[in-house]
């Protein structure tokens, strides 16, 4: 809810640090030249979590630390690395806070299987409702 | 004067609370007390005191006295009447008054007009109805009272914070308000319906007006929600799973569902338990909402109306109502038989489709917003975003959307497949054409699927219309059809968006040129702009859509200074097919503007299929709102009638 | 009519078991709230390679091996334009004098806010590396400035202080450095 605050809220969630006035590194805010790399680097970025602003991916962030990431994740995709090592890499720096990805481990396994679970459920449940015949 | 009055106003419609949850629930064991006679009339009479309470909090912000804390620190005698008015419910307080007077209003005409229900069902509702608002009361009287005054008097108010001085920021929490109340009935009706077990299609009739109510107001207050996040963000997104965003789309989820097992009840008699469940869920859904917002137990981007006390009084309120309403479920729905049985293929069997897809997918949305809490609870920090959120929602959306085409067409009870596949030949060619269509032109799947899904829901959302004469078309039945077709609508903006939209960032000089997608953008010029409480730098782009006449955009980065931050003002140009959205951003060393440019075909089917949608709802609510009139009339025209006769 | 049995008793108690599970749960989370700030997964294991220019005409750069040199040091991470990294300087002062080897990283900063930045509040540093890109902290796993990460001599990263260091924690971090020293 609270849809209303909630921009206020956003303009009013600006980093309160004072900003460095350095230009931004070179690929923050500048696309690959090769379109197909760029779409690749896109996706992964949005699936990274800004480390400052916490409730944004660095895709969507005006922190510098997110442009300094794009930077970073632009100048691997250019170099030809694959966008799940670049995620594994930074998993490997900051633990998997970092990725909007859950990777299937002994604290996220409920994750993947409520789906199925859901599924069961509803077929228990449900299994006494229908008629066979068309009585 | 005035704020004393609406202070009294308050304590005496509390006091009539408490004697109508009590008159209430007497009634169930002794159906003849004196009492019960005057539950309805207390019901009236609270709603009417409480909005005499609201109205002296309207009138105390609108004359600006001083004397009263709240408006002290809400509100200046400098602004305009539109935001002092509106400030009476744009503070925490306020907004409390305003939730206990939607709340007594809606209880007052339940108590008014509903005839349908048997009696002791009715005084339960009422009663429940007064239970759930005596938590709200008494937070209001003992901890936030909205008339305490202040001595000495201020010379001079607070102000609002200028950033909620948006006429859409006025009016967006009653909004939602209204649709979190219209669920609060619907749980009075509920518990009510429990407490005397007597779950039949008069009390499904009865709560179904309240529950399209409410969930056309949640539908709108998402879809709202959705594009201001849009256009404001400066990012170019619409949707990004966050938990204040989700905390909005579970109550949706579960009136959604909620809506259709009710139709399934007033309709077949079936689905009782299910259906009350889910009225006692949906509620719940608000709640839960509200209070993962308050509270800011968990990290939003949209963290600002976070306040942990207050939180923990709404997940007091909330452990008390639910927690009980779920009890005296457990208790009494094993004595509620589920009714009338169906086979696998008829409109009920669709309907329990769509309501067990729906479940699971507010099941997957509350997880996945919560995990990050059962994560840190066992010492670890996870994130679950968008790559977790689109594939497991989507396994149960994309069947759902399937049945959603066919289920309409079923008849009740049992029918045959073959009887409608003439109707679905011209969709299904459409959906897989459209498919093969987009494969070969290499789009990805999940956008290939939601264009060629969207595509197949146009068509097939019409069906139900076909062979029929204008006359015979009802109001719910069309209003389904105007919904099933938005759903449809907002379907292929999503994929078209995620299919087809151009990005560009560049650093552009002024007088270049740029192009995004079929446009070329020229930056014109950039200057300085002053606004009431910011400085912004406004750059001029003029656009040009495949070589034709250009149109001028204003994008800007503003700086406020009260408290000091920058925002950029993203500027939208809108053409049938789809948007331009550009953003201004920070200047270059070698004197070059940052500039982020997107070209979004149809993204605004998003919004327009999310309108159509609710107006699918009003003409619904519209048609049962109607026909339950002439039935009350008919019947006091009956009585009527009775009564003349038996005078002679 | 035909009217089908109700749902099994157990399954009617399952929407209260989920709703007090969800209360437990926030309950928890609201009796115990977290740390947000996110932790480097880098502690107890050794730098990683790199090696950075001189941020100022006057000191060296910073490179892995300038840490890996069998004497513990403390590794700060800081910038001219960041209000709390003034704040701290004169804890970091404490900590040289009483014979810590502190050496900097400073983000996206010019050599003549550097300048300004240190005649100011002075300069613990005995050598401060220059990195525009935030790349020191991607390898570290440090997601702010300032931050401070205590090296053992074999260059292996001991611990993580995020924020700035306050004049209550200069003992800690000083018992930390003399942990990293054994």
């Amino acid at each position: 809810m609270k849809r209303a605050v909630i921009l206020a809220a956003l303009l009013a969630a600006a980093p309160l640090l004072a900003d460095s006035n350095m230009p931004a590194a070179a690929y923050a805010n500048v696309q690959l030249e090769d379109p197909a790399q760029e779409a690749k680097a896109e996706t992964l970025m949005e699936s990274l979590r800004c480390l400052q602003c916490q409730g944004q991916s660095i895709a969507d962030s005006d922190a510098q630390i997110a442009g300094d990431l794009r930077n970073q994740v632009r100048l691997r995709i250019k170099a030809g690395e694959e966008p799940e090592a670049i995620r594994a890499w930074l998993i490997d720096k900051y633990g998997d806070y970092v990725s909007y990805a859950p990777r299937v481990t002994g604290l996220t396994w409920p994750l993947f299987a409520a789906p199925l679970a859901l599924i069961a459920l509803a077929a228990l449940l449900l299994r006494r409702r229908f008629t066979r015949s068309a009585a | 004067m005035i704020a004393t009055a609406g202070l009294a106003a308050l304590w005496f419609a509390a006091a009539l609370a408490v004697l109508q949850l009590f008159s209430g629930f007497l009634a169930l064991r002794q159906p003849e007390n004196p009492l019960t006679p005057v539950v309805r009339p207390l019901a009236i009479a609270q709603a009417g005191l409480v909005t005499i309470a609201f109205t002296c909090l309207i009138i105390v912000f609108a004359q600006t006295d001083l004397s009263v804390a709240l408006v002290a620190e809400n509100s200046h005698s400098a602004k305009p009447m539109l935001y002092k008015v509106a400030g009476a419910w744009g503070n925490h307080e306020g907004s409390m008054l305003l939730w206990v007077t939607i709340m007594a209003l809606a209880g007052g005409f339940v108590a008014l007009l509903e005839k349908r229900l048997p009696e002791p069902t009715l005084l339960a509702t009422l009663g429940a109805q007064a239970f759930v608002s005596l938590g709200f009361y008494a937070f209001l009287l003992l901890a936030s009272n909205p008339f305490a005054r202040l001595d000495p008097v201020p010379v001079e108010g607070n102000g609002l914070n200028p950033l909620l001085q948006d006429p859409g920021l006025a009016f967006h929490p009653p909004t939602l308000y209204v649709g979190y109340v219209g669920l609060s009935v619907a749980f009075s009706f509920a518990v009510g319906a429990l407490l005397t077990r007597e779950v039949s299609p008069n009390f499904a009739r009865a709560m179904r007006p309240w529950v399209l109510g409410a969930w056309i107001f949640l539908t709108l207050g998402i879809t709202a929600g959705s594009y201001w996040a849009y256009y404001e963000l400066g990012w170019g997104g619409w949707w990004f799973w966050d938990p204040v965003e989700n905390a909005s789309l579970m109550p949706w989820l579960a009136a959604t569902a909620l809506l259709h097992s009710v139709s399934v009840l007033a309709s077949r008699n079936a689905l009782r338990a299910w259906t009350v469940m889910l009225g006692v869920v949906a509620f719940a859904m608000s709640m839960i909402g509200t209070f993962l917002v308050r509270s800011g137990v968990l990290t939003s981007v949209h963290a600002f109306a976070v306040d942990p006390t207050r939180g923990t009084f709404i997940l007091a309120l909330l452990a008390i109502n639910i927690g009980a309403a779920f009890i005296i479920f457990a208790l009494r729905a094993g004595t509620v038989s589920e009714g009338q049985r169906f086979t696998i293929v008829s409109r009920e069997s669709g309907l329990v489709f769509n309501n067990v897809m729906l479940s699971a997918v507010l099941g997957i949305v509350l997880l996945g917003t919560l995990y990050p809490l059962v994560a840190e609870a066992m010492g670890a920090q996870v994130s679950v975003g968008p790559p977790y959120f689109n594939p497991a929602t989507a396994v149960f959306v994309v069947p759902m959307l399937i049945v959603m085409g066919i289920g309409p067409l079923l008849r009740w009870r049992r029918d045959k497949l073959g009887r409608i596949k003439h109707l679905l030949v011209l969709p299904a060619l459409g959906l897989v054409g459209v498919a093969v269509w987009l494969g070969l032109r290499g789009v990805h799947l999940m956008p290939l699927l939601g264009i060629a899904l969207g595509t197949m829901l146009l068509m097939v959302a019409l069906v139900p219309l076909k062979g029929r004469r204008l006359r015979t078309v009802t109001l719910p039945l069309l209003g389904m059809v105007v919904a099933h077709f938005g759903i449809g609508v907002a379907l292929l903006g999503i994929a078209c968006d995620s299919a087809f939209s151009t990005e560009k960032l560049v650093a552009a000089r002024v007088g270049e040129t740029v192009s995004v997608g079929p446009w070329m953008v020229r930056l014109g010029r950039i200057e300085p702009i002053t606004g009431p409480n910011w400085t912004a730098l406004e750059a001029t782009l003029s656009a040009s859509y495949g070589g034709a006449a250009t149109s001028e955009l204003k994008p800007q980065a503003r700086s406020f200074w009260t408290p000091v931050q920058q925002t950029n003002e993203s500027a939208i140009l809108t053409r049938w097919n789809g948007q331009l959205y550009t953003v201004l951003g920070e200047e270059a060393e070698d004197g070059r503007w940052q500039l982020r440019l997107w070209w979004k075909p149809f993204v605004t089917l998003i919004w327009l299929g999310g309108a159509l949608v609710a107006l699918g709802g009003a003409l619904a609510l519209l048609g049962r709102v109607l026909s339950d009139l002439r039935r009350f009339i008919a019947i006091d025209k009956i009585a009527y009638r009775r009564q003349q006769q038996g005078k002679l | 009519m035909a009217s089908a049995p109700s749902a099994s008793r157990w399954a009617l108690w399952l929407p209260l078991a989920f709703f007090a599970g969800f209360t437990a749960l926030v309950l928890f989370a609201m009796l115990r709230p977290a740390d947000r700030a996110v932790k480097s997964a880098m502690i107890g294991r050794p730098l990683p390679q790199f090696s950075l220019l001189a941020a100022t005409p006057a000191q060296p750069g910073l490179a892995r091996a300038d840490l890996a040199t069998g004497k513990p040091h403390l590794l700060n991470i800081f910038a001219s334009w960041c209000v709390p990294c003034a704040v701290e300087a004169p804890q970091l002062h404490a900590l040289k004098d009483r014979g810590i080897e502190v050496v900097g990283v400073a983000i996206r900063d010019k050599p003549e806010d550097l300048a300004r930045f240190f005649a100011r509040n002075g300069n613990p540093f005995s050598r401060v590396g220059r990195d525009d890109v935030s790349a020191i902290q991607f390898a570290l796993g440090s997601s702010g400035v300032p931050e401070s990460f205590v090296i053992d001599g074999r260059g292996v990263i001991r611990y993580q202080h995020i924020g700035d260091i306050r004049a209550d924690q200069v003992e800690m971090i000083a018992q930390k450095m003399a942990e990293a020293a054994q």
